[in-house]
Order: structure tokens, then C-alpha cells, then sequence
């Protein structure tokens, strides 16, 4: 049994985002509780942005592609600055976006049900690694994944792999059944479509290997390309629409594959856009999926190997919620297991930052700052490396350069935010009874205040969680 | 200083003259002194995504290579290598490199994985093991590890995550482009007494603080990059804009002269990896303009910088670029191609071995495709890493075929490249 004190200090710092003033006393009187609280039906807080849908951003993006061309066919030299400037704009958004994120982590009363937003998040990664799907993975956040993160897993995985952010970023939006109405039309028509026209693979395969049951989950390449099949017609508003569909989610019958498909094992009757919902909805009920969620959310909270008790623990709330993600948020905060008082787990760049900012109290204003920030750190702003999202592990985060990336953060942060407070009570206030001896003694010692600060900042318990 | 390679390679060539086997000569008669081997240097290039073989080399001449590849098949553009095949115009100093005997290609070759999936690929060809997760480390570490037993061997990775490749017992720096330093605070020394207890953070920041000290003392020499262009050259496919293309050139090419001057530095690394992603091309892939084209000059541009930087030590040098696998033979539906198997490698070095495709071409024909739908692999990616750490660095057999590629024993080395 941990000692309260122990307890709270874990609440706020392994399952939330790093400790505000006063937030370990606060959840001292009932750690557990303090978590579960945060749990709600409405699902995550929505950071502030523009308030521009992901519909209005790909309509933005169509409009930047006209001005290209026309640029291209303008020989005036100054031609290019509208479009020099839309494609400022949207880089803008983005920046806004990510700027939201980081001031809702670095503010937010309910850091744990943050954490769990962040999660989905990055289960279901969108990455900005091309403009077009840079101007929508703020969107794809808010719009798919944050309103489902404590519904049901069905509900969020078929948000997530029907939104426009998605269908553009592992390139389902221009997948066409090759024997469809639409392809057989272009093969037909004596001048060709401008682009080739057919079967894309992408989003199928990626569904199976990192969104549902995993790369063991007992699939293959049959699997894939005939999921891919089903999946065809799943699409983006565009000018065949009319205005008021332009980047909106829309199923286009035409591009679909016609015929029944079998998916691992089962047999999908043609039923155009429910064929794909159909596969998507049994995918989500497979015991694979939910061992392997159930792995990686104690991965992502516990340990990089993570107890196989608190696994079990996860998949048995799983299957009697019938993969309700509020009662697995509900077994992990109340799991044993999950309250090892060593801290397994080293901070993302992410949530160094975050859990800084939380302790030094404010939000960051600067948006270029803190791309410039992140990115150094190795963790690019909504930029994950591929589609299975940002690593997990230890190793992946302290490479030698990446450590003295953090340490010359620090410093300067310390510097420019510390002020005139007291760092010993900041370090209290953000490790409550998980601050060691050396690090007390280390702050207590330093000869500044921001050599303090700093020093809190990069001791091994505030690196960890 | 080169007089012994310089020898070797005449003598190799009038061998060749002769009819001798290169490869008997290479292993017997010129076995590399320790003097020698401790000058050797080698980098791997890690292009993740899956890069697309039939675009770094097209086979031209191959019959069924226009069909199948539709609207990304490149023709005259190409830079000819030789009957069968050519390079990717965007791949000029690759080219330049090849045609002084300095660059071969390696056009069907495959870790053993066959998922096509990124992750297990990436994880195989990193760790060296026979299957997925085989293996916690990589098989550049425990090269190291091997070769610590006979001499000092520092290893390097560039980039601000440690890549699998080099993670394990032995001890690797790590470097990104980035802000210094401020050698005039305590804080460094405050923290590694906080971290001396910490198995992880403490070594960590040691070796990070060092190789700061040296890429200052490296990067005296050379006009720095912007940190931020030279970061986006690693990660940024750049979009579509000219300007971001050449600036992500310039980067790449410093943040490879960046490296060579990390490995000509005294003390400096003689073992370093580098990758570069957004190969993973599905829709709109480019052919001789486009998404891929940009990373490929990228691509060119730090192998270029890397040359040009090492100056006479290029000499001693190899660089392996390779892949998790290759791309479907053909063009899909979305003027991209999907996940494949068999990828093009590349092997560059001032001491190559001049000749050239490495390994067999399968071909395109339809019977000759692996599962009807990817190129097919003639040479496990294993045999060439192992041919190049016995050749170039001298790394002992039997710990190739155990301890570096775990179970490897039946996979022969591709010797003779060196």
C-alpha cells in the first residue's frame, strides 16, 4: 500500500500532464477519484482554434491548388504571391492548431483526460508531413477523435477512418474499385482521366496493422486488398458534389467496387458505403483489437513492457463494456498495477513541454517558438514520423543529442519564466513526495533561480512519469 | 597515406586482366592491416518509408518495366548506367559517383521479412535479426560491440531520435542540427552529477555534451546550415514548392558535410547513421519530377555532401543506403505504388570495387514476380551488411553469422565490394 502523499503525486504526474500549483494537495484526499472524475460521456475539451471545420480547410486547400494553376499559366512575375500567401495561411492554421493543443495541456483542470485525448490521438495518427493533410489533422482531432475518446472504440475507429484527415493522409480519398462504374467510365473515355484511376491499399492495411487487431492479428494480404475493396468510394467532397459537400465525407457510389468481399473469413454482402462499416464494426468487436488497445494503453501509462496483470485487467473492462473506452479508462486509474511507485515511463518532448509550462504556470503564446522547440526535441509539431504515431519507448527519446536538446530548452525557459518565485516550493508543487533527496538538494543549492528551476526541470523524476 | 588502396585497386585490375577472381584477391592477398582498418569508415543510410527501387534504378532495358509502370516509368531522363539500367535524373552525384566506379547498385535485395509492413520491416532491417522483433538492438551496435574487442570504434547516429540501427550495449553519440551549447553555464557539470546514478540519463547526457564539443570544434570549418532547413531536409518532404526543394537540397548537402566533418574530426565516429523518410509514395509518386524525385535529390544531395566533406578520407569510406522494402512492380491506382519487397540498395565508396550491378536481376517478367505483384528478392540484405562490416571494417565472421545477424550462418556475406 503507497503512501497517500505517493498517490497523488502519481495521479497528477503518470496519468496527467505534470502538476499545477496546488494540484497534488488537491488530489490528495482521494487520488483514484480525482481521475475517474475527469472521466465523462462528452468525451475530451476542445482546444481553442479558428473554429474552422476540416471541410472549410480542405475547400481552402482546393482553392490554393486553382490559384497555383492559374499562377502557373500567368507569366506576370508577381502572380505567385497569393499563393505564396494561402499557403502562408494554412501553415498558419496549423501553427494556431498545435498552439491550442499545447495551452489546453498546459491549463486544463482535467490533465488526465487530456492524456487520454492525446492517446487516441496519436493511435489514429494524421500526420502534416504534406500540406494537405497539415491544413486538416487540427480538425481530424477535434472532429473525429475528441468527442469519442470515452465512447465506444467502434464508434471513434469509424470517425476516425472516414474523416476527411484520414481518407488524405493514407490516400483513400482517390482509391477506385477498378471494376467500378467510375473506373470502367475512364477506361472507356478515349482522352483519360489526368491521373490513373484505380485500387489503393493504404488506409486498408494500415487499419488492420496499428488501428484494430495488430500485425498478428491473424490477417493477410488477401485481407488487405480485399478490405481496401470494400473501402472504395469512401471519399472527399470535391466540385461533382456541388458547394456544399466540397470536403465534407462522402461516399461515391460510382467508385465503388461492386460484389461481396471476404474479409478474414467473414463474407460482406454488397451494401455500398455499409460494406466497409460493416468490416470496420466487426474489426473493433475482435478480441485481437482488444488485447493489442489494451497493451497500449498500459504501454502508453505504465511501462514500455507493462505488467500483464494490469493487460488482463484492461481487456476483461474491454469485453464487459463491450469496448466501452470510459470503463477501460475507469480500470486503469483503479488497476494496482498501474500505481508502481518507480516512474517507468520518460516523458515525450510533448509532454516535457506540457508538464513544464504546467508547472512553471502560463501557456506558451508563441507559436513558431515552440515548433521551433518541439521540433528540435525530435517530435515535430502533428508531424508523426508514419502512421503508427510517435514511439513509446525510453530508448526512442533519450538519445544523447536529444537530452541536451531538453537541457538547452530548460535553460532558456527557466531563464525567461521563473521570476522572482521560490524553487523549492515550484519543485514541491511539481514532484509532491516523488521529489528525491539529490534533486531538493541540487534546486536548493543552485545559484540562480533559473539554475534552479532548470535543474528541477531536467532531474531524472521530472523526465519520468 | 593511400598508396596501399591506390595499389590494390591496379593490381586488382590488371588481376581482373588475367582472370583471377577478384573476390579470392580481395579476401587472400590483401587483407587489410589493423593500421589500416582503423581509418576505414562506414555509413548507413536508412530511407524510410519503403523507397521505390524501380525509381532509384530503373531497369531500362528491361522489357516489361515501361508497361508496368505507366505514367511513373522513366525513359530517356534517366542517367544510364549501363545495358539494363539506369539511376533517377535526380540522382546526379550518384551517377557522377558510378560512372568513376565509386557507386554500385544492389537492385533486388530484401531483409527476410515479407509482411510489407513498414514497422516489422523497418524493425529487420535495423536489428538485423532473422525475424520481427528478433532482436531489442541493432546490428550496427553490435557490430561495434564486436570490433571494441580489437580497437577503438566510436558510432554516431544524426538525427534527433536514436535509431534502432545503432541502439544497444555499446555506447553511440547522437547529433542534430540545433542551438549549442552555452559552454559558459554550470548546468552541464549540475546535471551530470544529479544524472550519476541514472543508467540511462547519465551516459545520455555525457556523450550528447561530447559530441557538442566536437561538432563546435567541426563546425568551425564550414558555414553552419539553419537549423531548422537542415532539420526539414530529414523529415520535410518539402511540399511542392521550388524553393523549399532547393533549400532542402542546400540543407541536406551541408547536414551530410556536416557528418563527414564529425568523421574526419580526431577522436570523431568511424561508424554513423543517418535516415531520411518520406519514401512512402502511394498516390501522385512523380517520375522524373515529383514527391519522390525531391526526396531522391535530397537523397543525392547528403551522399554528395558526405563525399565531398570527407575529401581524401572518402578514400576509405563506404555508404550503404538502404531500405525496408521495395514498391509494387506496378503503378497503382493512385499514380503511386504500394508496399513491396524487393528494394534497390546502393553502395557507395572512394575504395569500391569498380563493377557492376550487385546480386541478380529477377527481371519484371510476369512468372519472374514475387507473388505476382513485387520485385523479387536475389540477395538477403543481411549478405550485403555482412560483406561490407567483413571487408570494410574487418568485423570477425563468426560474429557476423551470431551475435550481429543473429542465426545468420547460412546467409553468405556479398563479399569483395572493398
Amino acid at each position: 500500500m503507497i503512501d497517500r502523499d505517493l498517490k497523488a503525486a502519481l495521479a497528477v504526474t503518470r496519468f496527467g500532464l505534470g502538476a499545477r500549483a496546488g494540484e497534488i494537495a488537491q488530489a490528495k484526499s482521494d487520488p483514484e477519484g480525482y481521475l475517474r472524475a475527469q472521466i465523462r460521456p462528452a468525451g475530451a475539451d476542445q482546444p481553442q482554434t479558428n473554429g474552422e471545420t476540416s471541410a472549410q480547410r480542405v475547400a481552402g486547400l482546393r482553392e490554393l491548388r486553382q490559384m497555383r494553376r492559374e499562377a502557373r499559366d500567368d507569366a506576370a512575375p508577381d502572380a505567385r504571391d497569393p499563393v505564396k500567401a494561402a499557403q502562408r495561411m494554412l501553415r498558419d492554421d496549423t501553427a494556431t492548431d498545435f498552439l491550442g493543443r499545447v495551452r489546453l495541456g498546459a491549463t486544463t483542470d482535467a490533465a488526465f483526460r487530456e492524456r487520454w485525448a492525446l492517446f487516441w490521438a496519436n493511435h489514429f495518427t494524421v500526420s502534416a508531413v504534406k500540406l494537405a493533410t497539415a491544413a486538416v489533422v487540427g480538425p481530424f482531432e477535434t472532429e473525429a477523435i475528441r468527442p469519442h475518446v470515452f465512447g465506444r472504440f467502434e464508434d471513434l475507429l469509424i470517425a476516425a477512418e472516414t474523416h476527411p484527415g484520414m481518407l488524405l493522409y493514407l490516400d483513400q480519398a482517390q482509391s477506385v474499385g477498378p471494376n467500378s462504374r467510375a473506373a470502367t467510365y475512364f477506361r472507356r473515355a478515349s482522352a483519360g482521366p489526368e491521373r490513373p484511376v484505380g485500387l489503393n491499399e493504404n488506409l486498408a492495411r494500415e487499419i488492420l496493422e496499428l488501428h484494430t487487431v495488430g500485425v498478428d492479428g491473424g490477417y493477410g494480404q488477401a485481407d488487405v486488398t480485399e478490405f481496401a475493396r470494400a473501402l472504395t468510394g469512401v471519399s472527399i467532397g470535391g466540385p461533382r458534389e456541388g458547394p456544399e459537400q466540397t470536403g465534407a465525407p462522402v461516399f461515391r457510389a460510382a467508385a465503388h467496387e461492386p460484389g461481396a468481399r471476404t474479409v478474414m473469413g467473414v463474407r460482406y454482402g454488397e451494401a455500398g458505403r455499409g460494406q466497409g462499416e460493416a468490416i470496420l464494426a466487426d474489426l473493433a468487436r475482435k478480441p485481437q483489437t482488444a488485447r493489442f488497445l489494451c497493451t497500449k494503453i498500459a504501454r502508453h501509462f505504465t511501462a514500455d513492457d507493462p505488467d500483464p496483470a494490469l493487460v488482463a485487467r484492461l481487456e476483461r473492462s474491454w469485453a464487459e463494456g463491450g469496448g466501452r473506452l470510459d470503463r477501460v479508462a475507469e480500470a486503469l486509474v483503479t488497476a494496482p498495477e498501474a500505481w508502481d511507485p518507480a516512474p517507468a515511463k520518460f516523458k515525450t518532448p510533448y509532454e516535457f513541454v506540457v508538464s513544464s509550462w504546467r508547472t512553471a504556470g502560463g501557456a506558451p503564446g508563441d507559436a513558431g517558438l515552440l515548433a521551433r522547440t518541439l521540433n528540435g526535441m525530435g517530435q515535430k509539431a502533428f508531424s508523426a514520423p508514419s502512421p503508427k504515431g510517435w514511439p513509446e519507448d525510453i530508448a526512442s527519446w533519450t538519445a544523447p543529442d536529444a537530452i541536451v536538446k531538453r537541457m538547452i530548452w530548460a535553460q532558456a525557459f527557466s531563464a525567461a519564466v521563473v521570476g522572482e518565485r521560490d524553487p523549492r516550493e515550484l519543485a514541491m508543487a511539481a514532484l509532491g513526495a516523488r521529489l528525491r533527496p539529490a534533486t531538493a538538494t541540487a534546486v536548493a543549492r543552485a545559484e540562480s533561480r533559473p539554475e534552479a528551476f532548470a535543474l528541477l526541470l531536467m532531474s531524472p523524476e521530472f523526465q519520468r512519469r | 597515406m593511400s598508396a596501399p588502396l591506390l595499389d590494390r585497386r591496379r593490381t586488382l585490375a590488371a588481376a581482373a586482366g588475367f582472370g583471377l577472381s577478384l573476390q579470392f584477391l580481395a579476401r587472400q592477398a590483401f587483407a587489410a592491416s589493423e593500421a589500416d582498418l582503423s581509418r576505414r569508415k562506414l555509413i548507413v543510410v536508412i530511407c524510410r518509408g519503403g523507397m521505390d527501387g524501380l525509381s532509384v534504378a530503373p531497369p531500362l532495358g528491361d522489357p516489361a518495366y515501361a508497361g508496368l509502370r505507366g505514367s511513373i516509368a522513366l525513359g530517356d531522363e534517366a542517367l544510364k548506367l549501363d545495358g539494363t539500367f539506369g539511376l533517377h535524373p535526380a540522382l546526379g552525384a550518384v551517377h557522377a559517383l558510378a560512372m568513376a566506379g565509386q557507386a554500385r547498385i544492389v537492385p533486388a535485395v530484401a531483409t527476410p521479412d515479407r509482411a510489407r509492413s513498414h514497422f516489422e520491416a523497418q524493425d529487420v532491417l535495423e536489428s538485423g535479426a532473422a525475424g520481427v522483433y528478433g532482436a531489442a538492438s541493432g546490428w550496427l551496435n553490435r557490430a561495434v560491440q564486436s570490433l571494441s574487442a580489437q580497437r577503438k570504434v566510436e558510432a554516431l547516429s544524426v538525427g534527433a531520435t536514436a535509431p534502432l540501427i545503432l541502439r544497444g550495449e555499446a555506447p553511440a553519440g547522437s547529433w542534430s542540427p540545433g542551438k549549442g551549447v552555452d559552454g559558459s553555464t554550470r548546468l552541464p557539470a549540475l546535471l551530470q552529477d544529479l544524472y550519476k546514478d541514472d543508467p540511462v540519463l547519465g551516459p545520455a547526457l555525457a556523450r550528447g555534451l561530447a559530441t557538442e564539443a566536437m561538432a563546435q570544434a567541426a563546425a568551425s570549418g564550414l558555414a553552419a546550415a539553419p537549423a531548422g532547413a537542415a532539420a526539414a531536409a530529414m523529415s520535410d518532404p518539402g511540399g511542392s514548392a521550388a524553393p523549399y526543394v532547393r533549400q532542402g537540397r542546400e540543407a541536406a548537402r551541408k547536414l551530410g558535410a556536416t557528418l563527414a566533418g564529425f568523421m574526419r574530426a580526431p577522436g570523431g565516429p568511424q561508424i554513423a547513421a543517418l535516415s531520411l523518410d518520406g519514401f512512402d509514395t502511394h498516390a501522385n509518386q512523380g517520375a522524373a519530377q515529383g514527391q519522390l524525385a525531391n526526396r531522391l535529390g535530397y537523397l543525392d544531395a547528403a551522399l554528395n555532401g558526405v563525399q565531398t566533406g570527407l575529401g581524401p578520407d572518402w578514400r576509405d569510406t563506404v555508404v550503404l543506403v538502404a531500405t525496408e522494402f521495395g514498391r509494387t512492380a506496378r503503378v497503382n491506382g493512385t499514380g503511386g505504388t504500394d508496399h513491396g519487397t524487393a528494394s534497390t540498395a546502393l553502395v557507395l565508396g572512394g575504395g569500391l570495387t569498380p563493377g557492376g550491378v550487385i546480386g541478380d536481376w529477377p527481371t519484371l517478367k510476369a512468372a519472374a514476380l514475387f507473388e505476382n505483384r513485387d520485385v523479387a528478392p536475389t540477395l538477403d540484405m543481411r549478405g550485403l551488411f555482412k560483406g561490407v562490416l567483413l571487408d570494410q571494417l574487418g568485423v570477425d565472421r563468426r560474429a557476423l553469422d551470431t551475435t550481429v545477424f543473429p542465426d545468420s550462418g547460412a546467409v553468405k556475406p556479398t563479399t569483395g565490394l572493398v
